[in-house]
């Protein structure tokens, strides 16, 4: 078995070095055969083991030792349980999807190989984050996703909006790494291992460890919670450092799809979920993770009200979406958090694609504007888009519906600190959710056609290799929530992987609910809770207001926004987080550089103190030289001088 | 006794230089280079016994050479390597094939004096880091600046008289106050110049102090720490390539290994007492210094400030006194080895083609030669320390050794994160990403086999050491843990910490 579990990044990765190496050996066809192979043979294997461990087969191996200090041994290995298992079918899924459908998407590019190189790769780094089974593996994975993300993004290399995003991506994720890196050497340093089963079992009797700080006293449990935490908001994009996400749109959109929504972003949820043993511990990190969760889901939601470009609205719902599952997670309901991972992969990577279709079509053209009735001559990725767009909203049955109903139900049952503020802000995120999702589909698919004349007679629906994989995620769209619903909330679904303290347990409140309810009894029981709930209403409002809006009375949305002006500038300059890290913080460090470049390392050392030192002899010497006339006549007088002072200094003695 | 290996890594390299001198004139540079390569091949080869030899369980010396020199100062020839100095030697006789490699085709005046300067170099280089004798380090510790002296001054850049007496007389000047130091500890001893007799030589808490900073001027020039570093950008960008390349690669490694092999067994009192300060120097160079690199327009000015950067690491990862710490700091000075040398290469590829430095010269270079870019990006992703390249692994271990003796030094450490980042990718954006930036950078070739080949080798190193680092870290635990507990053990004859 553990070759099983070895094999399966490792065949992303050998599949990677052959595309990256001998791209033009094999060219575009052997590119994509061969890594289309490698991820699929990975996804069966990942179904097997996932199946193997539903089974109660959970392991935890080691590869190999990367290396030792101090006798603390670092090993490379494997967790594989319930939690692992799924992350690996869903990333392997959406991975394979995202192969099939970049042979029609990139294929005209000419960096073909290249791309299919770098996603492969990008799969064998997601699966090493996922499957570890101690941090300094879990960091080496979440480093080599942000090496992807940033290659990636930065694809199209003479782009220079491209190339300043990508650089933006990794460095606002490098600030988050900044507090990953600290929480670790943080765990090792209260723990002395990162191993996670080590710093799991200890976790509790560590709870009451405190440490002194400029800041008052703290628990060094809540320390680590919060350091691991700044680096989840960086990689899962929460305020205030999801700035990068919706620029990270620059990079090709199958990429989009897989990296900057289904799967990498999501690293930061998967993390906080792997953590709960500690996290249990800590109520004010819990509370933190709850109130900057729903933050992201209700405010960044309302900028993708504003956006016009296609995939930016699906990049702020993205953000708004990792807002619902961080919030879940700080609500304690680890469980949740993670279905809605599964569910929002699907549909959202099918979101993705979907968007790439019509953008493939109108030949890259992404401004919702100029588009418009494509439903009639795009029928397959409509319907597609029409389910995701379902799925998005929160509409039964589909998959969205369930959990993200579990989350708002689970954050109305929390009492951490924060939770009233937080049931609020992702109950009015559902109203915004449908609303901006409809009026993408109506701005897209309904109404009249505004793209150019010319464009016009070429229209068509894509090519099979790009509306295959969208039916295939259709498929998950629709029935992973009904599916899974039951098993995710009586906690078999995830078994042990997950810890929860009793008094945290929302999500065993939830399942109360549904006493002796099973199956397709339950899955009916929770959609005719759904429907007589409020998110439920709030989502038909918002669909209904968008159909008023772009399809009935389409002077309305430019009247609404010439009236609130204010708030539409606020909404559109996105609060203006860019503004000020790009104009002051970005351009205080330039300034600072070259300040300190200029007067201390230049001026002071350099000029002052080390060519200052060499000019000042130089200037005693010419001064002393003076004395050194050269006429004997000098020299006597100085040494009558000389004889006198002697003579005088003895005399005086 | 048993071997004299050492010796022969020492002068092999010498005589080599020699007989490439002996080929004379430009009209045989041919042969010079054929047979400087095939030296410095020869010499790698015979120094991997070294490794496959060494004894990874014990932290005594090995292949130890004993005889006497000057007797009646009891000044001896005294030679050996432990897990400290065993790995540095190593990464010598590497970079030197790969430096000699470099040279091939673009050194094409005074082809066989470049090539012995080089050779002559690495000899004298192992001789600083085997030599067990305080005299004998001294003779190597000097000598080395001669050929380094000679690199610089004729075949360096238009400033390049400049750079290298700024150079000689910065290193001149700390070294001579070690050579007060090491006089120092021959009275104190009772007429020794050995240095491992110094290790166990109790003294007191006030000459301990002074003893350090007479060595720490040496080694801190040499390093080069915060505020004594600015010799060291004029030197890299008046140095011809090679030159660069063993500047960075090992001779500021002589800083490093100095504090190990002198100031922390030497003086672990006054190391104790003056940690503070030289934790806040590192500190303030891993801080400062990467904000003046990422206002720098010259290519070779940003990798050298970079360095120093992050030889800062290596001080703060030795400062802390742990095993975590100095083993950073080891593998932090291994891997900036292969990574500064590589990036003053991928410089010099640039500079043999556009006669430029300035990053504004270029722009989308990647267009032109994606082979060269994949390098170049790899060598930087290496630089920002990311995981699975040998950057990380020092940085990581230093900062989980500083976290252990004080969170906040860990905090400032950890900026590096975020500005090794900034300074690093950003120079990748201007110069290898974005629109080709003119005709010149449009014609540029890509890499020969040649170019290919010396990036590939250190392109291997890094990421072997960083996909899987203990075959290198195994070879140091025995020395260090036994430098670290001897550290912590007070040599003060009354009761001082």
């Amino acid at each position: 078995m553990n070759s099983t579990y070895l094999a399966i990044p490792l065949v992303c990765l050998a599949a990677s070095i052959v595309a990256g190496l001998f791209g033009k050996v094999i060219g575009r066809r052997g590119a994509h055969t061969i890594t289309i192979a490698g991820v699929a043979v990975a996804l069966a294997l990942s179904v097997w083991v996932y199946a193997d461990v539903r089974s109660g087969n959970t392991a935890n191996v080691t590869v190999y030792t990367w290396g030792i200090s101090g006798g603390i041994p670092f090993q490379i290995g494997f967790l594989i349980d319930q939690l692992s298992a799924t992350m690996m079918v869903i990333v392997t899924f959406v991975s394979l999807m995202v192969h099939v459908y970049t042979i029609g998407y990139m294929a005209e590019d000419p960096g073909y190989q290249r791309f299919f190189c770098y996603i492969s790769l990008f799969t064998f780094s997601m699966l090493m984050l996922v499957m570890s089974n101690n941090f300094l593996q879990l960091f080496f994975g979440w480093e080599a996703v942000g090496l992807m993300s940033y290659l990636l993004i930065g694809f199209w290399f003479e782009r220079e909006t491209a190339i300043f995003a990508n650089m933006k991506a990794f460095l606002v994720n490098r600030i988050g790494d900044f507090g990953f890196l600290l929480g670790i050497a943080a765990v090792l340093y209260l723990f002395g291992s990162l191993d996670y089963t080590a710093v799991f079992n200890s976790a509790e009797s560590a709870r009451d460890a405190t440490v002194m700080s400029p800041f008052g006293e703290w628990h060094w449990l809540t320390v680590i919670c919060l350091l691991l935490f700044v680096g989840a908001m960086g990689k899962s994009a929460q305020v205030p450092l999801h700035v990068w996400l919706p620029d990270s749109m620059e990079g090709p959109t199958p990429i989009s799809a897989l990296i900057h929504a289904a799967t990498m972003v999501t690293a930061g949820i998967f993390m906080v979920a792997r953590m709960s043993p500690i996290f249990e511990f800590s109520e004010t990190a819990l509370s933190v993770v709850l109130i900057i969760g729903a933050t992201t889901a209700i405010f960044m939601a309302l900028v993708g009200l504003v956006q016009n470009d296609i995939k930016r609205v699906v990049a702020y719902s993205t953000l708004s979406q990792l807002g619902y599952m961080t919030a879940a997670l700080g609500a304690s309901a680890y469980e949740i958090a993670i279905f809605h991972l599964g569910t929002h992969a699907f549909f959202k990577a099918l979101l993705f694609l979907a968007a790439g279709s019509v953008i493939i079509s109108l030949h890259h053209e992404q401004d919702m504007r100029k588009m418009g009735g494509l439903r009639t001559i795009m029928p397959v990725t409509y319907l597609t888009c029409l389910i995701g767009s379902l799925a998005l909203a929160g509409i039964p049955p589909f998959a969205g519906f369930f959990s993200k109903d579990a989350i708002i139900e689970a954050i109305r049952h929390s009492e951490a600190v924060g939770a009233h503020y937080a049931y609020y802000a992702v109950l009015a995120g559902v109203f915004v959710t449908a609303f901006y999702s409809f009026r993408l589909l109506f701005m897209t698919f309904h109404g009249k056609n505004h793209s150019k004349r010319s464009l016009k007679r070429h229209l068509q629906e894509s090519p099979g290799v790009v509306t295959t994989p969208l039916v295939c995620l259709a498929v998950p769209s629709v029935i992973a929530g009904f599916w899974f619903f039951g098993a995710v909330l009586n906690g078999e679904f995830f078994g042990s992987s997950i810890f929860v303290l009793d008094q945290h347990d929302v999500t065993r409140e939830l399942a109360a609910g549904y006493q002796g309810k099973t199956g397709i009894d339950l899955v009916f029981s929770a959609i005719l809770h759904g429907v007589v709930t409020p998110p439920f209403w709030l989502a038909v409002t918002g669909i209904f207001l968008a159909w008023y809006c772009y399809c009935k009375n389409t002077e309305l949305p430019g009247k609404i926004a010439r009236t609130f002006l204010p708030l539409y500038r606020i909404l559109d300059n996105k609060y203006g987080f860019d503004i000020l890290y790009q104009s002051v913080f970005a351009r205080a460090t330039v300034l600072l550089g070259r300040g300190l470049y200029k007067n201390a390392d230049a001026g002071l050392i350099d000029g002052f103190l080390i060519n200052g030192t060499a000019n000042g002899i130089a200037a005693f010497s010419t001064i002393l030289r003076q004395v050194q006339t050269g006429f004997t006549y000098h020299y006597a007088f100085a040494m009558i001088i000389g004889l006198f002072m002697l003579i005088l200094f003895f005399v005086w003695l | 006794m048993d071997s004299n290996l050492l010796s022969l890594l020492i002068w092999s390299p010498v005589i080599a230089g020699i007989l490439v001198l002996a080929t004379g004139g430009d009209e045989r540079a041919g042969i010079a280079r054929k047979l400087a390569l095939g030296f410095s091949v020869a010499i790698f080869l015979l120094s991997i016994p070294l490794y496959t030899g060494f004894d990874t369980m014990t932290p005594d010396m090995q292949f130890t050479e004993h005889y006497p020199w000057i007797s009646a100062f009891s000044i001896h020839y005294a030679l050996g390597v432990d897990g400290i100095s065993m790995p540095l030697i190593l990464l010598t006789t590497l970079l030197t094939v790969v430096v000699v490699i470099a040279g091939w085709q673009v050194i094409t005046d005074r082809v066989a004096q470049y090539m012995a300067a080089f050779l002559i170099m690495e000899g004298i280089m192992i001789g600083v880091f085997a030599s067990l004798d305080a005299v004998l380090f001294y003779v190597f510790w000097e000598a080395m600046l001669i050929p380094m002296f000679l690199v610089i001054g004729i075949w360096g850049g238009p400033n390049r008289i400049y750079a290298t007496i700024k150079f000689f007389l910065y290193t001149l000047l700390g070294s001579l106050l070690m050579l007060v130091a090491i006089l120092y500890l021959y009275n104190a001893s009772g007429g020794s110049f050995s240095i491992l007799d110094y290790h166990a030589l109790p003294i007191g808490l006030q000459p301990q102090i002074l003893v350090f900073l007479a060595f720490f001027c040496a080694f801190a020039v040499k390093v080069p720490m915060f505020p004594v570093h600015t010799w060291l950008p004029d030197a890299h960008v008046e140095a011809p390539t090679g030159g660069s390349v063993i500047l960075a690669a090992i001779m500021l490694k002589m800083g490093g290994y100095g504090f190990l092999r002198f100031s922390l067994p030497v003086t672990p009192d006054a190391s104790h007492e003056l940690a503070g300060f030289v934790i806040a120097l590192s500190l303030i160079a891993v801080v400062y210094i990467a904000l003046v690199a990422l206002v720098q327009q010259d290519m070779k000015k940003l990798i050298a400030y970079s360095s120093i950067s992050h030889m800062g690491f290596v001080t703060l990862g030795l400062f802390v006194f742990n095993a975590q710490g100095a083993e950073g700091a080891m593998m932090q000075m291994i891997s900036h080895g292969f990574i500064s040398g590589a990036l003053f290469l991928c410089v010099g590829v640039l500079y043999d083609r556009m006669h430029s430095r300035l990053i504004e010269s270029y722009g989308g270079i990647a267009t032109p030669m994606p082979v060269f870019a994949a390098f170049m990006v790899l060598f930087a992703m290496a630089n920002s320390g990311l995981p699975g390249t040998s950057g990380f692994v020092g940085e990581f271990l230093v900062i989980l050794g500083a976290f252990q003796a004080n969170p906040w030094f860990a905090i400032l450490a950890a900026l590096t994160l975020v500005f090794g980042a900034a300074y690093t990718l950003w120079m990748i954006k201007r110069v290898v990403y974005g629109k080709v930036a003119s005709n010149a950078v449009a014609a540029l070739d890509d890499l020969n086999g040649r170019e290919i080949l010396m990036l590939s080798i250190l392109a291997g190193m890094v990421l072997l050491v960083g996909i899987w680092p203990n075959p290198f870290l195994e070879v140091m635990h025995a020395s260090i843990d036994n430098l670290v507990q001897h550290v912590e053990v007070s040599k003060c004859p009354v009761i001082c910490r």
